[in-house]
């Protein structure tokens, strides 16, 4: 008979190992279900994980990691703060859209005027719109004690509408023939989001990223907030006898994720994607949630994570049109290693052990 | 426009049609929480059932096999749910959106050769003379036989709750899993056996939509009912019966806004579309004030350790 | 010589780090009532999760009535007459009494019959309950005694009671006392746990003393003195704390006309709470838990807010101000439970330390926080306080009661606060440690802080205090001074025996 033991004080080894073994899991299992899809399990996770980065065309794919990667990262970084103080915003695709329409908006609003102080102006816009929509769980919570996973997620659907709306009317290009959907952007050069870098894929969503990831490591590690953030997720009780006030703080870590989907979102329009449209949004927010549990809620691991995720999306691509391997199978692979990064979470703070082996 | 055309008898008897998934569903994650677990995977687990239901039928014809292998897909999903929470103590709320994510993909998957298939009908009841009374009759008596397996259902959770044994246990369990395991009732079996009577029920929900409902098989085609489900075991204040009626008015509010784009109000669709959401927001802050009904052991993780 | 009820041999069990039995042998006669003795963390409560089914002995056998006796659950040692009382109530808040005690029967009638079964053993034994009250409304005394029916429901020949006294006032122990005197008379065995000394010699037929997990003596309590017994049951002569005789400064806090709902469901309302503690005093509030202790301290600490007059430290309304901003005046407090409230289980000692200590330590600037010095404040800690631990790092949780419970008094003491409100100091502690606790209490009064010691341990109050009020149903009595009250006297003040009205109807 095996029991679960606590631990008198969580494993450090462990809760680096985790997300390695979770991966290696994921790995094996993942083989087995491309073998079932009859695939060739190697080769699929060959191409899923080698092909983007050291392939033929790995010039092509690596720019796109830091494409993929940095809303990923952007929007993980502020889910993590509230998860670490138990507080669950799992509404980021709403407010990663949010942000876009703002953004996009505010952009548009000047066209075909160029200006230096537009693409700022569309920062801020894409921030607020993403802030505004995470404020209204913050606030609905605060106020009338409202279950924010369920607000939070409810707006997302409104979000899609908002967008289904915008791209059809207040946003459709007038010059598109009809079609749905906005100018694009990319062809606005005071609101585009260029590659600072030609071919690099370095973009300024890129650079917000890894000042998000510095920002949150100060931020937990030397600010009291910090410490006010991480206790109130793990003892409730003991933050509000420190003095944290429950309603600031969930004003604030809402507020502030909510605000970095925005920006995320934001970018990602006036960038890579370059028109608001109906089909917009790719579930960034949601795979965020998986990048940010991967990365153990801590800012660097998140940005590992996000490099990982981002890997599986580009690997994933290449295996459809190389291997035929269905887009949703690497939707259940990322499901998988979500998984198995629970599961084996457990041996940070229980040991595993033969109930008759430990008898003094 | 034209409102005239809206039928009043047809409203209401769709309206309980496009209540069954979500009553189904939410009577099964009652259940869950009365015993303390917070399963936010119903989403997933329903889109599962949808697809599991919709395949099983396509291959055999049988409508009736469908929902059961429905039952099951949920169930099993489930069972992924007990492992991470109640074998390996994992964050209920982090398992259960693990879930629906996992489930949507599996979903996907499983049904890229299902898309634009037909599924066979499993044909309304009809009962001689009472079927055929005017207005009523329409409205009560002419739906398919899961449409009144969910009521069944609430009445049978309701009584079972309220009245048997095994159903105190349950309370009990959800209430306090401390003293319950003290009193030597198995905790996590308890909770195991319930997280798997939710899942088959969201199952049957997913099933309902895939099969009935619309009825063919599309990728998301649950659209966050599950998670509508979820927002009206907290308007039902875990009572069976208040479930009904959340999951009709619901229902009446999804039905009624699809009958005003067909009836092409000068309301843009998009905000129609929104409006189901928008209102369980609204109920939510509405309801959320009292919040003495829910059970004390709600997602807290149960681990005895002596 | 007759085959006692029940027989343990060599009783051992052991837990990763501690054997918490080891070899215990003793043996329970029929109709006989037998003290379980030892302080906390002695073993007493795995011995009777053993008897009770909840835990496997590694080695040692039982007998009842000859018979080998191995329950695996406690639903076997139910079956074969074991009943046991908890110490913390395994009972269902939002159930009513009748549910209750339903669940902890193997075939429980209808709940019609249950309640005149309820009321019938309910009036026989003393006992008045009403079976359709919903268990949170109940005072603790009459939690317990939801608890007492459903063991005598099942006409148990072996009843376990867990530390029952502690949660009563001295009027309901006698109550209480009755009701187990007929129980003996009936021939029913009881199996009574507890440290407190005058309660086991007034009750107990024979006593076993535990001490570190090991048998190390037995007696009669009634042919024994209760300090023969202490030092079997510690081990060694125990200090006393020291007090000098003290002046009394000016009033440091004063509450007056203070009321608060309470912020939980089952909790209990302060209604209006005069009180005022001057520099160098030891208020002492006594009173059955869950009569407002929680609340009262919440107030005191800054968690519950109140209208800004109703609390004054030095004349200055402070009833609006946050835990932070009392602490920056001077105002510190250590809640109750140590875990999850006055400390962060996961978290580091270190962490912990800047918990509460952050202000008057200066362990941040413009928010952001100096490490190095709050570890040097958690070392002075642990060293002031003789708190057993490997190093700073390491997480609340792995501390023992005792060494954690040092550590939060410490906390709070050597941040010299003008008043200091602790809420049961030495609850679930050894009694070395609840002993250098209690002389740090007096120390810091000594030195001119104001103290307000919250306990439901009434023989700790009468060491430590200089005045003593009591909490019933969130009316606190006016405060006395110390020396002079009798036990009946303090009993009156903690509201006599609770519940009691409805054995009149």
């Amino acid at each position: 008979m095996i029991v679960l033991e606590k631990r008198p004080q969580p494993s450090k080894a462990w809760s680096y190992a985790t997300p390695l073994v979770a991966v290696l899991a994921t790995m094996v299992f993942g083989g087995i279900l491309f073998a079932i899809l009859g695939k060739n399990p190697i080769e699929a996770i060959g191409t899923i994980f080698w092909e983007p980065l050291f392939g033929e065309f790995a010039f092509y794919y690596r720019p796109q990691l830091l494409v993929k990667g940095a809303p990923l990262v952007l929007i993980a970084i502020g889910l993590s703060l509230g998860f670490r103080a138990g507080i669950w915003n799992i509404g980021a695709e709403g407010q990663y859209i949010m942000g876009a329409i703002f953004g996009a908006g505010a952009g548009l609003a000047f066209y075909p005027l160029e200006a230096w102080y537009i693409f700022p102006v569309m920062v801020i816009a894409g921030a607020f719109g993403g802030w505004l929509w995470a404020i209204i769980p913050a606030f609905l919570k605060v106020r009338f004690g409202t279950n924010e996973i369920l607000v939070s997620l409810m707006l997302v659907y409104v979000a899609e509408q908002m967008l289904a709306s915008v791209s059809l009317g207040l946003l459709k290009n007038p010059e598109g023939f009809g079609f749905p959907g906005s100018r694009n952007l990319q062809q606005y050069d005071s609101a585009h989001n260029a590659e600072l870098i030609a071919g690099s894929g370095m973009h300024w969503g890129v650079v917000t990223a890894l000042i998000a990831v510095i920002f949150a490591y100060v931020l937990l590690n030397r600010h009291m907030l910090g410490f006010h953030i991480r206790l109130t997720g793990e003892a409730p009780r003991a933050a509000k006898f420190a003095g944290v006030n429950p309603a600031r703080l969930i004003l604030f870590c809402l507020g502030l994720s909510g605000a970095l989907a925005g920006l995320a979102g934001m970018f990602e329009v006036s960038g890579p994607s370059g028109v608001v449209s109906i089909d917009f949004n790719v579930g960034y927010g949601f795979t965020a949630i998986i990048v940010a549990f991967l990365g153990r809620l801590h800012p660097v691991g998140i940005l590992l994570a996000g490099g990982l995720m981002a890997l599986t999306y580009i690997g994933g691509e290449i295996a459809q049109s190389q291997l035929g391997l269905p887009a949703a199978a690497i939707q259940v692979f990322q499901g998988m290693l979500l998984f198995f990064l629970l599961a084996f979470d457990l041996l940070t703070n229980y040991r595993i052990r033969a109930a008759h082996s430990e008898v003094a | 426009m034209d409102l005239g055309e809206i039928n009043p008898i047809l409203l209401v008897a769709s309206l309980m049609v496009a209540a069954t998934p979500l009553l189904l569903a939410a009577i099964g994650e009652l259940v869950v929480e009365k015993a303390g677990v917070l399963n936010l995977g119903v989403e997933g687990m329903m889109i599962v059932g949808a697809i599991s239901g919709f395949a099983i039928s396509v291959e055999t014809g049988s409508p009736w096999l469908g929902f059961i292998a429905a039952a099951v897909g949920g169930a099993v999903l489930s069972l992924l749910f007990v492992l991470l929470t109640q074998v390996a103590l994992a964050n209920q709320v982090a398992s259960g959106l693990a879930l629906t994510l996992f489930g949507l993909g599996f979903s996907a998957l499983m049904g890229q050769s299902y898309v634009g298939v037909k599924p066979p009908s499993m044909g309304d009841i009809h009962i001689p003379v009472i079927s055929d009374i005017p207005v009523i009759g329409p409205i009560l008596f002419q739906h398919d036989p899961i449409l009144y397996v969910g009521i069944a259902l609430t009445a049978a959770v309701w009584a079972t709750l309220k009245y048997t044994r095994i159903g105190l246990i349950l309370r009990a369990v959800g209430e306090n899993h401390d003293a319950a395991h003290a009193l030597g009732y198995k905790v996590i079996k308890i909770r195991i056996m319930a997280i798997l009577f939710g899942g088959a029920c969201a199952g049957l929900g997913g099933a309902y939509i895939s099969l009935i409902r619309v009825p063919q098989w599309t990728e998301g085609m649950t659209a966050g009912v599950g998670w509508i489900a979820l927002a009206l075991v907290v308007f039902a204040s875990w009572k069976p019966w208040r479930a009904l009626l959340g999951a009709y008015l619901f229902g009446g509010i999804t039905v009624l806004q699809l009958n005003l784009q067909a009836a092409g109000v000068a309301i843009p669709v998009e905000y129609l579309a929104m409006s189901p959401y928008i209102i369980t927001i609204l109920v939510l802050v509405i309801l959320s004030a009292d919040k003495s009904s829910a059970p004390a052991a709600l997602g807290r993780t149960f681990h005895a350790s002596h | 010589m007759t085959t006692p009820l029940l027989s343990l041999q060599g009783l051992t069990k052991a837990y990763p780090g501690v054997v918490a039995n080891d070899q215990v042998s003793f043996d329970i006669g029929e109709g006989e009532v037998h003290a379980l003795l030892g302080e906390n963390g002695a073993g007493k409560s795995t011995l009777v999760k053993m008897i009770y089914g909840l835990v496997k002995p590694d080695s040692g056998i039982m007998q009842l009535r000859g018979q080998p006796f191995a329950p695996p659950e406690p639903r076997a040692a139910r079956a074969d007459g074991i009943a046991m009382v908890f110490q913390h109530f395994s009972l269902f808040d939002a159930l009513n009494v009748a549910e209750n005690i339903a669940l902890g029967m193997e075939n429980p009638p209808s709940m019609g019959d249950l309640a005149s079964r309820i009321r019938d053993v309910s009036e026989t034994y003393g006992l008045p309950l009403d079976p359709y009250r919903t268990v949170g409304d109940l005072s603790a005394g009459e939690r317990q005694r939801v608890e007492i029916i459903r063991c005598l429901l099942q006409d148990p020949k072996l009843l376990i009671m867990d530390e029952p006294t502690s949660v009563l006032t001295p009027q309901e122990v006698d109550i209480l006392f009755e009701t187990l005197n007929k129980l003996r008379s009936e021939g029913t065995s009881i199996l009574y746990i507890s440290h407190k000394l005058e309660e086991i010699r007034t009750l107990c037929d024979h006593a076993t003393i535990l001490r570190l997990g090991k048998n190390v003596g037995e007696c009669i309590p009634a042919e024994t003195s209760a300090r023969d017994m202490a030092e079997m049951m510690v081990g060694a002569t125990l200090q006393t704390p020291e007090r000098a005789g003290r002046e009394f400064g000016e009033v440091a806090l004063d509450v007056s006309g203070l009321s608060v709902p309470s912020p939980s469901e089952f909790g209990t309302a302060l209604k209006n709470v005069h009180l005022t503690v001057r520099k160098g005093e030891v208020l002492g509030i006594g009173g059955v838990a869950g009569n407002g202790q929680d609340e009262l301290l919440g107030v005191l600490s800054g968690e519950i807010q109140t209208p800004a007059d109703a609390i004054r430290f030095n004349g200055q309304p402070i009833g609006k101000l946050g835990p932070t901003a009392r602490r920056r005046l001077g105002v510190l407090t250590a809640p109750e439970e140590r875990l999850g409230h006055a400390a962060a289980p996961d978290m580091s000692l270190v962490e912990n330390a800047l918990l509460t200590g952050s202000v008057r330590e200066g362990l941040e600037s413009n928010g952001f926080l100096k490490w190095a010095d709050t570890r040097s404040f958690a070392e002075k800690i642990i060293s002031a306080f003789d708190v057993r631990t490997p190093g700073p790092e390491n997480a609340a949780r792995s501390l023992s009661g005792g060494n954690l419970q040092k550590f939060v008094i410490g906390r709070e003491v050597l941040q010299n606060p003008d008043v200091l409100v602790v809420n049961q100091p030495t609850w679930g502690v050894d009694a070395a440690a609840a002993a250098s606790i209690r002389q740090a209490i007096l120390d810091l009064a000594a030195k001119g802080s104001a103290v307000i010691c919250i306990s439901q341990d009434l023989d700790e109050l009468m060491e430590i205090s200089d005045s003593f009020a009591a909490l019933n149903e969130g009316r606190l009595s006016a405060p006395r001074p110390t020396t002079g009250l009798t036990v009946d006297e303090i009993g009156l003040m903690m509201g006599g025996a609770h519940g009691m009205e409805v054995a009149h109807v």
